[in-house]
């Protein structure tokens, strides 16, 4: 009785929040889309809040499908719908979608989901007018009939169809004919579509502006056609094997195209390549990846091409005078990529970086051969480097990254992984203020000196790994945890000095969603829970290894977090009550636990069950022969996937003998 | 349409092309057209593909002939090589020439040296005398052979470049040539051994001859379009003979009767291969000659049809009239434009033809035509389908309906028992979810019961785990929208 007077009366009364016009809530609202959460705070203030935000929100990522209805119902002007995380969406989804979403819906993501067929995107398509994004991928088993239902969707403008490898000719002339709108057209990995199909996209899209022919059979047949699409500007042909030298009998100018990928394409050489690309007079990006064909014959003639700004030669083979005749191009790049080249030496690097002082992003990536030199002159030379890798250029001495913090202060990005940097590197390279991700994994050579110089300087640190590199304790990791408040992503795999201490420190990082702990055994439950209070973005959380973790760090995952969606809990002392409480995280999507001692198969069967939304599930093989088919069966028509492994138990190796052993196999 | 039949047919015409077997007229299950003629209208292709072929078989003859009979065994071979009568070149012509032209100045050397040398020895004269008439013969041998030969095969392609012009007037004009030739040798040396095989050579020239004009006949059978076909000639009105066929002439299956056995033909040639059958007397090229246009006079009109249908395009009362060129031009328009169509389709029992052949052509495709485009149209080859589409807008590719039936099952990948209970299970997780939100006692309870042989494998789960549950406080505002993640999608992608 009371209880409702009191009711009454706060209904009564005015709410304040009304004084708040509807335009200024919703300019609140577009300041809350950082965090998931804060919305749905948001909404439980009061009731017009409550419905603010509903007729706010225009994007939805549901977990499941089971209430797209009611959910619907509720955000009526939703646009966009991402069904990315629901492993199983059927045609009774999609109809529910349908019939809610009607003409608001303009965008839809189906790339992760099975189970639907052609009838339901037909209703899907027939219903939303104005859908404008559809994505398909992974769709493997969708059928001609499938995109004949798409073709009924005429405002199109974005269609992804990754390996959808059941959709041939017919299906794609179908799309073509029916969505004459057509901007973005991903046909990758689609292996039942040809020259045919490829053709008459050509011939109808003309607004064609993004065009993706990966790992197509298609032959030189369709490129005539392609070439006629006025607005085309970015087209992939990467693994096209079909296509060779004969690409292009007359020339054509092809202006509006500014980015071209024909990485992997085995059969063409630098007189295809330079044929097709000098149609291309505006090109931007260029990128010839895994090619024989990079040669001095190709660099020079690319030489006027002034509008280049990024070129990637990844995998190649390129000799000194191809790195030199790249210093002689007209244009003046932002972005190169060298990684994984064969042949890049100290001469022919330091000539290029001299040239383009431009430089934003450069890849070295396994330049085993490069020393100090090239470092040297990168660093003199361009001087508003935002991104440099250099992940295994062993032969750089530890004395060349002492300037880099002083020549390149721009650095947002650093790959120093299996290098020789020591503490008075770091120390330079924490002078670096904008750095967000930066990688030391198997830097043997640093310690807690230089972590702590990084922790001082670096405040806008998103990223950090520190993979192997065993020389670290919990000094380093707390100073970087308190001096980097915007660390997300963390890696201390096999730091085995590393104990609670740190975990605690990295718990006042609020925004961490992804933490790897491997092999860290003197990592303990509590430093667990401290970060399940603190890190309540947490999404994916790697312990394996670690022996001294058991049942009382998984409760506090069960209790508090709302986002963990990776959990590999292998090799640790968790046992049937711990994986049971995890089941009852709602968003628990992927779950490895291999060579967990404390396990029975009841209780994996248990848990397996009371999972909502598992979809991956990575299990000992012993245990498919100790639970019952049928329970397999059930759970995979729920959506789950299993991968059954049968690795023996690893002894961990030493830290050190490790990295010898490493360099032995070499 | 019987196969039997047909396949009865079929046998008769092998035979039928060496030469003189004629099908007997069987019409019993046609009442105006019989398969078996349309068969011999083929097998008559065929025949004249031997002839042809036995032709060239016969040059290679009279090569081997000159080779084995020339002593000196030089120049020969070469110009005598057989020269195919479809490719007419005049360069081919003018070599044979100037290699006659060498051979008969060679001759005329020869024969001078021989007065000069009377003079001068007289000692052994017969045995010289021997030696140079067989130097001569053989010079000359190879010049008549050579003659012949050029001859022969240039006959039919001039034939074939000026169809207006009578052949036969130039055989007759070429046997004038030729026989004074053939006599020349006789008169000069009355022992000449190789005579009779010139003989042989002029009587294949006849054959190669009629086999030139029949030639021109048979291009006008292979294209059985022809009545729509001819568009672009442009005769201009009065050069030509305007013929009109009745409408049971036309229908009739035989134009050309046997004035001795009474048996009918479609065609004159093939009458009077018939012909010669009945003895020596028909043999003789004059009687081989096609008959009507010995008579004619120089100046003949080309021939041109009409339609006899009133108000056709092709009758020649209409205003534009458009003529048809031959008589098969004529049988296959009326036919196809003023006839009921009779033949249908034994596979699609849905496409029908007033001309057998027709028939016969679409039944070469029937069933292969899986590509249909939504307009109706289907095509035999894929890329005749996108070419269509490509050009005509608001035209689509058609899906096959056997696609359509397999996937209007969905998850029919499966094999046969999992599938079903699959889907049997999904249906039911989803009513349930329609109708009730699920709460996790529910969920489990629920799939308890999906799985009913799993009850004995939870039974100690069921009893002591659900209270295990509750030990496990839930967030305080777990309601059904809890279970969604509100994530922006950019934030899920650097996750993801």
């Amino acid at each position: 009785m009371q209880m409702k007077r009191q009711r009454s009366i706060l209904e009564s009364s005015v709410n304040p929040f009304d004084i708040l016009s509807e335009e200024i809530v919703f300019i609140i609202l577009d300041y809350l889309e950082g965090n998931p959460l804060d919305a749905k705070s948001f909404s439980l203030v009061c009731r017009s809040f409550y419905t603010i935000e509903s007729c706010h929100r225009k994007i939805l990522k549901p977990l499941r499908s089971e209430h797209l209805g009611k959910v619907l119902k509720r955000y009526s002007f939703v646009s966009n719908i991402d069904l990315s995380l629901c492993p199983r969406i059927t045609d009774t989804s999609l109809n529910v979608i349908s019939y809610h979403g009607k003409e608001m819906l303009s965008s839809i993501n189906l790339s992760r989901s099975m189970d639907f067929t052609h009838l339901g995107l037909s209703n899907l398509v027939m219903n939303c007018r104005n859908l404008v994004e559809i994505d398909l991928s992974n769709a493997t088993g969708l059928k001609d009939l499938a995109a004949a239902a798409i073709a009924e969707a005429k405002n199109l403008e974005r269609l992804l169809l990754v390996r959808c490898k059941s959709i041939t000719d017919i299906g794609v002339g179908c799309i073509a004919v029916g969505c004459k709108k057509l901007k973005v057209l991903s046909l990758k990995w689609c292996l039942g579509v040809g020259d045919l199909g490829v053709g008459i996209v050509a011939v109808k899209c003309k607004d064609l502006r993004c065009l993706d022919l990966s790992f197509l059979q298609i032959t030189n047949k369709c490129l005539p056609q392609i070439l006629e699409l006025e607005h085309l500007e970015d087209l992939v042909l990467e693994g096209c094997f079909g296509l060779d030298d004969e690409i292009l009998a007359e020339h054509k100018q092809f202006k509006s195209l500014e980015k071209l990928d024909v990485s992997s394409c085995q059969n063409v050489s630098h007189v295809g390549l330079f044929s097709l690309a000098s149609a291309a007079p505006c090109l931007r990006q260029l990128i010839v990846s895994y090619v024989s064909c990079v040669d001095i014959t190709l660099t020079d003639r690319l030489r006027k091409f002034s509008m280049l700004q990024s070129v990637k030669f990844d995998g190649c083979e390129v000799t000194c005078s191809v790195l030199k005749s790249i210093g002689n191009w007209c244009a003046s790049l932002r972005e190169l990529s060298l990684s994984k080249c064969v042949g890049v030496m100290d001469e022919g690097l330091s000539f290029l970086v001299n040239k383009h002082k431009d430089l934003r992003k450069l890849d070295l990536t396994c330049c085993r051969k490069i020393t100090r030199v090239s470092l040297s002159h990168i660093m003199s030379s361009c001087t508003s480097l935002t991104s440099l890798k250099m992940e295994s250029c062993t032969l750089v001495s530890a004395d060349a990254f002492v300037l880099m913090g002083q020549q390149c202060p721009y650095l947002e990005e650093l790959d120093l992984t299996d290098n020789e940097i020591d503490d008075e590197g770091l120390k330079s390279i924490s002078r670096c203020s904008h750095l967000a991700s930066l990688k030391l994994g198997i830097c043997l050579n640093i310690t807690d000196e230089g972590l702590i110089h990084v922790g001082k300087g670096c405040s806008k640190l998103r990223e950090l790994d520190l993979y192997r590199s065993a020389g670290l304790t919990d000094s380093g990791v707390l100073a970087v945890s308190r001096g980097c408040p915007e660390l997300e992503i963390v890696n201390m795999a096999y730091c085995e000095l590393i104990t609670d201490r740190s975990l605690m420190s990295l718990s006042k990082c609020s925004k961490l969603h992804t933490l790897e702990i491997r092999g860290c055994t003197l990592i303990t439950s509590s430093g667990l829970a401290a970060i399940a209070e603190g890190c309540r973005q947490l999404a994916k959380l790697d312990v394996k290894k670690c022996p001294n973790i058991d049942d009382s760090g998984m409760l506090p995952y069960a209790r508090l977090s709302q986002n963990l969606k990776q959990v590999n809990l292998s090799y640790t002392s968790v046992t049937d009550m711990g994986l049971l409480s995890l089941a009852c995280i709602s968003c628990l999507q992927s779950l490895t636990v291999l060579h967990v001692e404390g396990l029975t198969p009841t209780g994996i069967a248990a848990a397996l069950l009371a999972c909502g939304g598992l979809t991956k599930v990575k299990l000992h093989t012993s245990f498919k022969s100790l639970l019952p088919q049928r329970l397999f069966e059930h759970l995979e028509a729920r959506g789950y996937s299993f991968q059954w492994r049968d690795k023996v138990f690893e002894v961990e190796l030493d830290p050190k003998c490790w990295k010898l052993q490493f360099d032995d196999m070499e | 349409m019987d196969h039997e039949k047909r396949m009865h047919a079929d046998k008769w015409t092998e035979p039928s092309s060496s030469r003189d077997t004629h099908i007997p007229t069987n019409n019993q299950s046609f009442s105006n057209f019989d398969p078996a003629q349309q068969k011999w209208e083929e097998s008559s292709l065929l025949d004249y593909g031997m002839r042809i072929d036995s032709r060239n078989s016969f040059a290679c003859d009279t090569d081997n002939q000159n080779q084995t009979s020339d002593p000196l065994g030089n120049n020969t071979g070469n110009a005598t090589e057989p020269i195919n009568i479809q490719e007419w070149d005049p360069r081919t012509m003018l070599n044979n020439l100037c290699f006659l032209e060498k051979k008969i100045h060679q001759l005329q050397d020869l024969i001078h040296s021989f007065v000069g040398r009377k003079g001068q020895s007289s000692g052994r004269p017969d045995e010289l005398l021997v030696q140079q008439q067989q130097l001569v013969t053989v010079d000359l041998t190879s010049i008549i052979v050579q003659l012949i030969s050029t001859a022969g095969s240039l006959l039919p392609s001039l034939n074939h470049n000026l169809s207006s012009v009578n052949p036969i007037n130039q055989l007759g004009h070429f046997s004038s040539v030729a026989n004074p030739s053939n006599g020349a040798p006789r008169n000069i040396f009355p022992k000449n051994t190789n005579l009779n095989k010139v003989e042989d050579h002029s009587n294949l020239i006849d054959t190669t001859g009629l086999c030139g004009t029949e030639l021109s006949n048979m291009e006008d059978q292979e294209n059985k379009s022809d009545d729509d076909a001819e568009e672009g000639e442009n005769l201009p009105p009065g050069s030509y003979e305007i013929l009109q066929l009745e409408k049971e002439e036309i229908l009739a299956p035989h134009t050309h009767f046997c004035t001795i056995c009474g048996k009918g033909f479609k065609r004159d040639a093939n009458l009077r291969m018939h012909m010669r059958g009945h003895g020596d007397e028909y043999k003789t090229p004059a009687a081989l000659a096609k008959p009507s246009k010995e008579s004619t006079s120089e100046q003949i009109l080309v021939k041109r049809y009409s339609c006899p249908y009133i108000g056709c395009k092709r009758n020649r009362d209409h205003k534009k009239f458009e003529p048809l060129k031959t008589i098969l031009c004529v049988k296959n328009h009326y036919k196809r434009t003023h006839c009921d169509k009779t033949y249908t389709c034994s596979r699609c029992n849905a496409k029908k033809f007033s001309v057998l052949a027709d028939l016969k052509t679409h039944e070469k495709h029937c069933g292969r035509d899986k590509w249909l485009c939504s307009c109706g149209t289907t095509f035999s080859r894929k890329d005749k389908l996108f070419g269509h589409i490509a050009l005509f807008q608001g035209h689509t590719p058609a899906i096959p309906v056997e696609d359509s039936k397999g996937l209007s099952t969905p998850a029919n990948e499966g094999q046969g028992n999992e599938a079903t209970s699959k889907v049997e299970q999904i249906n039911f997780d989803n009513q349930l979810n329609a109708r009730t939100p699920v709460s996790f006692q529910n969920l489990v309870d629920v799939k308890g019961l999906a799985g009913e042989d799993l009850a004995n494998f939870f039974s100690p789960f069921e009893t002591n785990g659900i209270s295990g549950f509750h030990e496990f406080p839930r967030p305080p505002f777990e309601d059904s929208e809890s279970s969604f993640s509100f994530l922006l999608s950019d934030y899920t992608q650097k996750n993801g």
